[in-house]
C-alpha cells in the first residue's frame, strides 16, 4: 500500500507557500550542476520547469515527442490565463481566486496546492509580459483583462484567441535561450517508453528516438513528468491527435499511484462529429452562447429538417425551458449534459453525428449581420472551413466534447508522486482542479508549476539526495526496463494481425464516450468493464503494425500509446463505478437532485482516490487521501 | 478555388511523394481514394488511406500532423503545389476534401527545402528552425525576477502589432514556398515580435544579428521579395516583418561597427 | 562579423548592396535617358551636352568608375545570392505553383541576363565603336557648335568649337531596323527589370509597408513606363522617320576628305 502524504506545511492556508519557501533545503551553487533533471515533455509546464531548473544551475535533458518543443498541446488553448492581479480594481483577491477555484472544481481539490496556485498567479503575468508575451492591451498601454465562466471578476490576461499560444512561446523561447546557453539538452521526436526505478526513487527513463528507432536509457537525480492529459482515451476529443498517457501509464504501472483517473471535463460548445472517418473534434469559443439560443425539434421526425423550415411552435429551446434563471448561458456541465439527453431522446438534429442548434436568427434580428460578424466573425468563419455551412444563414449545429482531464498521477504539496524523484506537473497531475476545471485555470496551473513551483520542490528533494550519486544506466534496473520497451515493440511489430490501430482506437472511444462519458452508471461502467479487457485481447491478437522499429514508424508509436489507452480506460471505469457519488465532471445518474444538479456525498468521498497498480492481471489497489478542508465550507455548487 | 457545396461523394487519386528515408530516392505513388464524403479533412482522408494501406499489409504513408486545428504548425503538406494546399491563410489540416472535385489528381508532397531534409515521406526535419530561436529568439527573462507587468505600458498599437507578428506557427510553409527556400519570414516574425515591444529593446541588435547569421548557416536561401511566404502563410503574416527586419538588421550591423562599446570584459555579465 | 563582413556575407548585407547599387543605376538610367532625350532639340544640345560630359575629364573617370563598381557589385551579388538560393532550394521534382510573385519579380534574373548583354553591346556601339563601325563618332565628320551650350546658365561648350557629331551617330544607327527593335526591346525588359527593382529596394532598406506599398507599387509602374516611352522614343522616333538627320550632315566620307 502506497503512503500517500500530502506534506502540506503546517501553519495558516495563507502562509504555508511563503513558510515552504523559506524553511527548504537549498543547494549550493557549485552543487547545482552536478544533479541531473529529466524533464519530459514541453508545454507550459515542461518547457517553463526546464528552462527554470537550468537557470537555476541544475543539468537538464528535456525530452519531447514532437519534432520541435513549441509544438505541444498547450499552444491550442484559446481563452486565456487567470491571475490575481486585480487590475479592474473589482474586489479580485489571491483569496477569491483560491475560493472561486475551489468550488469550480466542486470540493475535490487540495487546498494548498490551490492556494498556492492562486498566490503565484500574479508572478506569472509578470513573468511573461518580461519574457514579450503579446497580451491583449488598453489604449492606455495598461493590460486588458476579460471575464471568464465561473468567475464575478475579470481576470483573465489573453493574447487575442491565441493565448496558449503566446504564453507556450513565451516558455518555449526560455527553453530555447537555455538549450543556447547548454543548460538544457533538447532531446525531440524523443517519446519515454518507461521509468527506471531504483530503491524505490525514480531515477532514469527509458526514450525511444522516433526517426531512428534507437531505444536509449537515461540516467538522472530526479525526473519531471509535464506530459499532459490522457481525454485521446475517448478518441475523438478537442486534443492533439499525439496526446498520449503513455508516459504518466508506464509510470503508474512503476506504482506511481495514478489520481481520480475518472475526472473528465467534457466541452458543451464543439463542432459535432460529421463520420466515421472523423479524427478531431474543434472547440467553438463558449462565449457563442451569449448571443446564440439552444434547441432541437420538439419531434423527432422533424430532426433531418431544414432548420430555418421547422416552425417557432415546433422547437424546443431546452435550456430556456429547463433552466429558465440562466437559460443558455447554464455552466458547461449543466449544458452538455442537457444536450446529451435530449440527443438521446432521438432528437438530436444533423444526419451523422447527433448534434443541437445554436441559433443567431434572432441575434441577426436584433443586432443585425454586421454587429453579429463584428462579435463573432472568426467563429463563423472557422465553422464555415469545417462544415462548409453558414452561421448566418442556418442555424450551427453543436455538440459536446472532452477536452480536459482532472485527474492524473498523484502529486504531493511538492508536486512529487508517491515515488520520490518523480514530479508530475501541469495536466499529467491531479491536484489543482478537483472534479472540475474552470476556464482560463489549465495555463495557470502549467506555468504556476514549471516556473514557479517545481523549481523550489525539485531543490528540496535534491539536497537530500548525494551530488552525482545518481546510478549508472548499466544499473539491472535500466536493462529490465528497456529490456520491456523492447519486447513490447517487438511484440507489436511482429503481430501481423488484420486491423489498423485507428480500429481499436475508435472502438475504445466508442466504448469511453458511450459508459464514461458525460453521464456514467453502474450498469453501463460494469458493461464498459467488461467489453475493455475483451477489446485489449482483441488488440494484442489482431493488430496490425507495419514497417520496422528502426525508422519512423507512425503506426508504431500509435499502437504503444493505444495500448495503453486501452489499460487506462478499464481504471477510469472502476474509478467512476467506485466513486458513487456526482462531483464536477463525474456525473453519476444515481446520484442527482430531481432538477438534475450534481449531488455530492462529502460523507464517503471527500477524499483523493490514488489508484496503485498490482501487477499485470490483478485489481489494482485504491488507496485515499482524504481531503480536510482547513479553511473553506464544503456547500452544495449553486449556480442557480 | 471553388469550394464543391455538394453533399456527393468524391474520389480522387493522390500522387503521394514516398520516400524511405533521408538518403533514398523519392518517387510519386499514385493512390485511389473512393467515396470520400466532401466533409472529411485532408488528412482524414489521409488516415484513410493509410488504415486501407494497413489492412493491405502495405507501409502507411508518413505525415506530420498533431493539433488538427491549425495552430500547432505540425502538419506540412505541399498540395498541388501550394504549402498547405488551396485556400488563403489556412494549414494542412484545415483544408477540406469539399475543396476538391470528383476525378480530381492531388499531388501531395512535402515542405521541400535543403534545410528541411525528408525524413520520411512527407516528414521533414524543421529543426533548423529551433536552431534560429535558440541563437536569440528571445528576451532574457529569468523566472522570479520579473518587474510588475504593468510597470511598462506599451501602445496597444504596439501590442496588437508584436502579436500579428507573433502569431507565426512555426510550420515553415514560407520556406516551402518560397523559390529561394528563404526562412526570412519565420526569422522576421520573431525578430519583429520581440523587437517591438519595450522589453526586447535591450538585446534587439543582439537578436537580429544571431538569428539572421544562424538562418544562413542553416542554409536557408535569401529573400528576392516575391512574397509568396506571406501568401502560403497559414496565419497570412505579413512580408511588412521582413522589411523591419531588414532595417532592424543594417541598423544594427552600422551600430556594431560604430558605437562606442566598453572595452571591459569582466563584471555582471556571467 | 565586422560591418564589411556582415554586408558582403550576409544575406540582407547583400541585399542591402543589390539595393544601394540598384539606387546608383537607376540614378544613372534615367539622368542617361534625360540627357539623350536632347536628340529632339537642335543638334547642339546632345552634341554639346557629349563635349561636355567629355570634357570634365577625370570626374567622368571617377563617374565611370562608380558606375562600372556599381555594376559589378550589383552582378556579384545578384551572382552569389542566385547560386546560394538554387543551392536552397534543391530538387524540386513535384509541382510549384505561383501564389502571387509578379512577372516582374519572377523574369528579374532572365531580364538581368538580356540587359547586361544589351549593355555590353551599348557600349560596344556608342562608346567604344566597335559595333556599328561605320556610324562611330569619330569616323563622322566633326560638328561645329552654332550657339553655346550651357548647363546650370554657365556656358560650358562655347559657340564654333568643333565637336564630335553624337547627334548624327545616334540617328544612323538606329535607322538600321534591327537594332532598333533591339533596343526597344532591351530598354523594355530594363524596364521591367527596374519595375521589380524599384518596388524591392524600398523593401530591402526596410522602408516599404503595406501601409504605403499599393502606391509605392502604382509610382513604380508609372516610372518605369515612363522610362520606357522615353527610351522608346529615340529609336521609335528615328524608325518611322519621325526624326532624320541634322540639316547639312555629310556623310562619314567627308570629314575623312576634309582632313585629307
Amino acid at each position: 500500500m502506497a503512503k500517500l502524504e500530502s506534506k502540506t506545511p503546517p501553519g495558516p492556508l495563507a502562509d504555508k507557500w511563503r513558510k515552504y519557501k523559506t524553511d527548504i533545503k537549498l543547494i549550493n551553487p557549485a552543487n547545482k550542476r552536478k544533479y541531473d533533471v529529466i524533464v519530459v515533455g514541453a508545454g507550459l509546464a515542461g518547457s517553463s520547469a526546464a528552462a527554470t531548473l537550468a537557470e537555476l544551475g541544475y543539468k537538464v535533458k528535456n525530452f519531447v515527442f514532437h519534432d520541435s518543443p513549441r509544438r505541444a498541446h498547450s499552444i491550442a488553448a484559446q481563452g486565456g490565463i487567470n491571475a490575481a492581479k486585480n487590475y479592474q480594481n473589482d474586489g479580485d483577491s489571491v483569496h477569491r481566486l483560491f475560493y472561486d477555484t475551489i468550488k469550480g472544481g466542486d470540493y475535490r481539490s487540495r487546498e494548498a496546492n490551490v492556494h498556492r496556485l492562486a498566490e503565484v498567479s500574479v508572478n506569472i503575468i509578470d513573468q511573461c509580459v518580461a519574457q514579450g508575451v503579446p497580451f491583449a492591451r488598453e489604449y492606455g498601454g495598461l493590460l486588458a483583462n476579460r471575464s471568464f465562466g465561473g468567475a464575478q471578476v475579470s481576470r483573465t490576461f489573453y493574447a487575442r484567441g491565441q493565448t496558449g499560444q503566446q504564453l507556450l512561446l513565451g516558455a518555449y523561447s526560455a527553453l530555447m535561450r537555455m538549450v543556447g546557453s547548454g543548460g538544457v539538452q533538447l532531446f525531440t521526436n524523443s517519446e519515454m517508453l518507461d521509468l527506471v526505478v531504483i530503491d524505490g526513487h525514480a531515477k532514469g527513463i527509458i526514450v525511444r528516438d522516433l526517426i531512428t528507432g534507437e531505444i536509449s536509457r537515461h540516467a538522472a537525480d530526479a525526473v519531471v513528468l509535464a506530459t499532459g492529459g490522457y481525454g485521446n482515451v475517448f478518441n475523438l476529443s478537442t486534443y492533439a491527435r499525439g496526446s498520449n498517457t503513455t508516459a504518466i501509464w508506464r509510470a503508474y504501472k512503476r506504482r506511481a499511484c495514478f489520481a481520480n483517473p475518472c475526472y473528465t471535463q467534457i466541452h458543451p460548445t464543439c463542432i459535432p462529429v460529421s463520420g466515421e472517418y472523423q479524427s478531431k473534434l474543434t472547440l467553438m469559443s463558449e462565449s457563442l452562447r451569449n448571443d446564440g439560443r439552444i434547441w432541437v425539434p420538439k419531434n423527432k421526425e422533424d430532426r433531418l429538417k431544414d432548420p430555418n423550415s421547422i416552425p417557432e411552435a415546433d422547437r424546443d429551446y431546452y435550456l430556456e425551458r429547463m433552466y429558465p434563471a440562466f437559460g443558455n448561458l447554464c455552466p458547461r456541465d449543466i449544458a452538455s449534459r442537457a444536450a446529451k439527453r435530449v440527443c438521446d431522446e432521438g432528437r438530436g438534429v444533423g444526419t451523422s453525428g447527433p448534434g443541437v442548434y445554436l441559433d443567431f436568427s434572432d441575434a441577426i434580428r436584433r443586432l443585425g449581420e454586421n454587429m453579429v460578424r463584428e462579435r463573432y466573425g472568426n467563429l463563423f468563419d472557422i465553422y464555415h472551413e469545417i462544415t462548409g455551412e453558414s452561421a448566418y444563414q442556418t442555424p450551427m449545429r453543436i455538440y459536446p466534447a472532452v477536452h480536459y482531464t482532472m485527474g492524473g498521477l498523484w502529486v504531493d504539496y511538492n508536486l512529487m508522486s508517491n515515488l520520490p524523484g518523480l514530479f508530475v506537473l501541469g495536466e499529467a497531475n491531479f491536484s489543482d482542479h478537483g472534479a472540475n476545471r474552470l476556464g482560463a485555470s489549465a495555463l495557470m496551473q502549467g506555468l504556476a508549476d514549471g516556473y514557479f513551483v517545481v523549481p523550489y520542490t525539485v531543490g528540496n528533494y535534491l539536497a537530500d539526495q548525494k551530488p552525482a550519486s545518481r546510478p549508472s544506466t548499466d544499473a539491472p534496473e535500466f536493462k529490465a526496463a528497456e529490456e520491456n520497451v523492447r519486447s513490447m515493440t517487438k511484440q507489436l511489430l511482429g503481430n501481423k494481425g488484420t486491423q489498423p490501430v485507428s480500429h481499436f482506437h475508435k472502438r475504445l472511444g466508442k466504448i469511453m464516450w458511450e459508459y464514461c462519458g458525460m453521464a456514467r452508471n453502474t450498469a453501463g461502467l460494469r458493461k464498459a468493464l467488461e467489453e475493455l479487457p475483451k477489446l485489449r485481447e482483441e488488440f494484442w491478437a489482431s493488430v496490425n503494425v507495419p514497417g520496422s522499429g528502426e525508422a519512423l514508424n507512425q503506426s508504431l508509436e500509435q499502437a504503444g500509446r493505444v495500448a495503453d489507452f486501452i489499460e487506462l480506460g478499464e481504471l477510469m471505469c472502476l474509478d467512476a463505478l467506485t466513486r458513487e457519488e456526482s462531483c464536477g465532471g463525474h456525473f453519476r445518474e444515481e446520484h442527482q437532485y430531481p432538477d438534475g444538479e450534481c449531488k455530492r456525498d462529502d460523507e464517503n468521498f471527500a477524499h483523493v482516490a490514488a489508484w496503485e497498480f498490482q501487477g499485470p492481471g490483478k485489481p489494482p489497489l485504491l488507496n485515499k487521501e482524504p481531503l480536510a478542508y482547513e479553511s473553506v465550507k464544503m456547500s452544495v455548487r449553486n449556480y442557480k | 478555388m471553388v469550394a464543391n457545396n455538394s453533399q456527393q461523394a468524391l474520389s480522387i487519386t493522390l500522387r503521394v511523394w514516398r520516400q524511405a528515408g533521408p538518403d533514398q530516392p523519392g518517387k510519386f505513388v499514385d493512390y485511389p481514394a473512393k467515396d470520400l464524403s466532401p466533409h472529411m479533412s485532408f488528412l482524414e482522408m489521409l488516415d484513410m488511406v493509410n488504415d486501407e494501406l494497413t489492412r493491405k499489409g502495405e507501409e502507411p504513408i508518413a505525415f506530420a500532423h498533431d493539433c488538427r486545428e491549425g495552430i500547432c504548425g505540425t502538419c506540412s503538406c505541399t498540395i498541388n503545389g501550394k504549402p498547405h494546399g488551396p485556400g488563403r491563410g489556412i494549414a494542412t489540416c484545415q483544408l477540406y476534401m469539399r475543396t476538391f472535385h470528383d476525378g480530381d489528381v492531388i499531388v501531395v508532397e512535402p515542405f521541400r527545402a535543403t534545410a528541411f531534409p525528408i525524413v520520411k515521406d512527407l516528414v521533414t526535419d524543421r529543426s533548423g528552425f529551433d536552431k534560429i530561436m535558440k541563437s536569440g529568439g528571445f528576451i532574457t527573462a529569468r523566472a522570479g525576477s520579473a518587474p510588475e507587468a504593468n510597470a511598462t505600458l506599451i501602445p496597444k498599437e504596439n501590442a496588437d502589432l508584436a502579436m500579428d507578428a507573433a502569431a507565426c506557427i512555426g510550420c515553415g510553409a514560407c520556406v516551402a514556398a518560397c523559390k529561394n527556400a528563404s526562412a526570412m519570414l519565420f526569422v522576421a516574425a520573431k525578430v519583429s515580435h520581440l523587437g517591438l515591444l519595450p522589453q526586447g529593446e535591450v538585446e534587439r541588435d543582439r537578436r537580429v544579428l544571431a538569428m539572421v547569421g544562424t538562418m544562413e548557416e542553416q542554409g536557408f536561401g535569401n529573400c528576392t521579395n516575391y512574397y509568396e511566404c506571406s501568401a502560403a502563410c497559414p496565419k497570412l503574416i505579413s512580408h511588412d516583418f521582413i522589411a523591419r527586419m531588414n532595417r532592424d538588421y543594417l541598423k544594427a550591423s552600422f551600430r556594431s561597427a560604430f558605437q562606442h562599446a566598453s572595452n571591459s570584459t569582466g563584471g555582471g555579465a556571467g | 562579423m565586422s560591418l564589411v563582413g556582415n554586408l558582403f556575407k550576409s544575406s540582407i548585407g547583400r541585399k542591402f548592396l543589390m539595393a544601394a547599387t540598384g539606387v546608383v543605376l537607376i540614378g544613372f538610367v534615367i539622368g542617361h535617358l534625360v540627357g539623350n532625350l536632347q536628340v529632339f532639340q537642335h543638334p547642339d544640345h546632345l552634341n554639346g551636352y557629349a563635349q561636355f560630359l567629355h570634357n570634365l575629364g577625370p570626374w567622368l573617370w571617377v563617374a565611370r568608375i562608380v558606375l562600372i563598381v556599381a555594376v559589378a557589385v550589383h552582378i556579384w551579388a545578384a551572382t552569389m545570392l542566385s547560386l546560394e538560393n538554387k543551392q536552397a532550394r534543391g530538387a524540386q521534382p513535384g509541382v510549384k505553383l505561383w501564389i502571387r510573385a509578379s512577372l516582374a519579380s519572377r523574369a528579374v534574373r532572365w531580364t538581368g541576363y538580356i540587359v547586361l548583354a544589351f549593355l555590353i553591346y551599348h557600349l560596344a556601339h556608342f562608346t567604344f565603336g566597335v559595333a556599328g563601325k561605320e556610324h562611330f563618332k569619330e569616323r563622322l565628320p566633326g560638328y561645329l557648335m552654332t550657339s553655346d551650350y550651357r548647363v546650370a546658365g554657365f556656358p560650358v561648350v562655347k559657340q564654333g568649337t568643333e565637336v564630335l557629331d553624337v547627334h548624327s551617330m545616334v540617328i544612323l544607327g538606329f535607322q538600321n531596323p534591327i537594332v532598333a527593335v533591339f533596343y526597344i526591346i532591351a530598354v523594355g525588359l530594363l524596364s521591367f527589370h527596374l519595375l521589380h527593382g524599384v518596388d524591392s529596394l524600398f523593401q530591402t532598406f526596410g522602408l516599404r509597408s503595406s501601409r504605403w506599398s499599393g502606391a509605392l507599387r502604382k509610382v513604380a509602374v508609372v516610372v518605369c513606363l515612363a522610362y520606357f516611352l522615353g527610351n522608346l522614343l529615340i529609336p521609335g522616333a528615328v524608325l518611322i522617320g519621325a526624326k532624320g538627320l541634322r540639316e547639312g550632315y555629310r556623310g562619314p566620307g567627308a570629314h575623312v576628305a576634309a582632313a585629307r
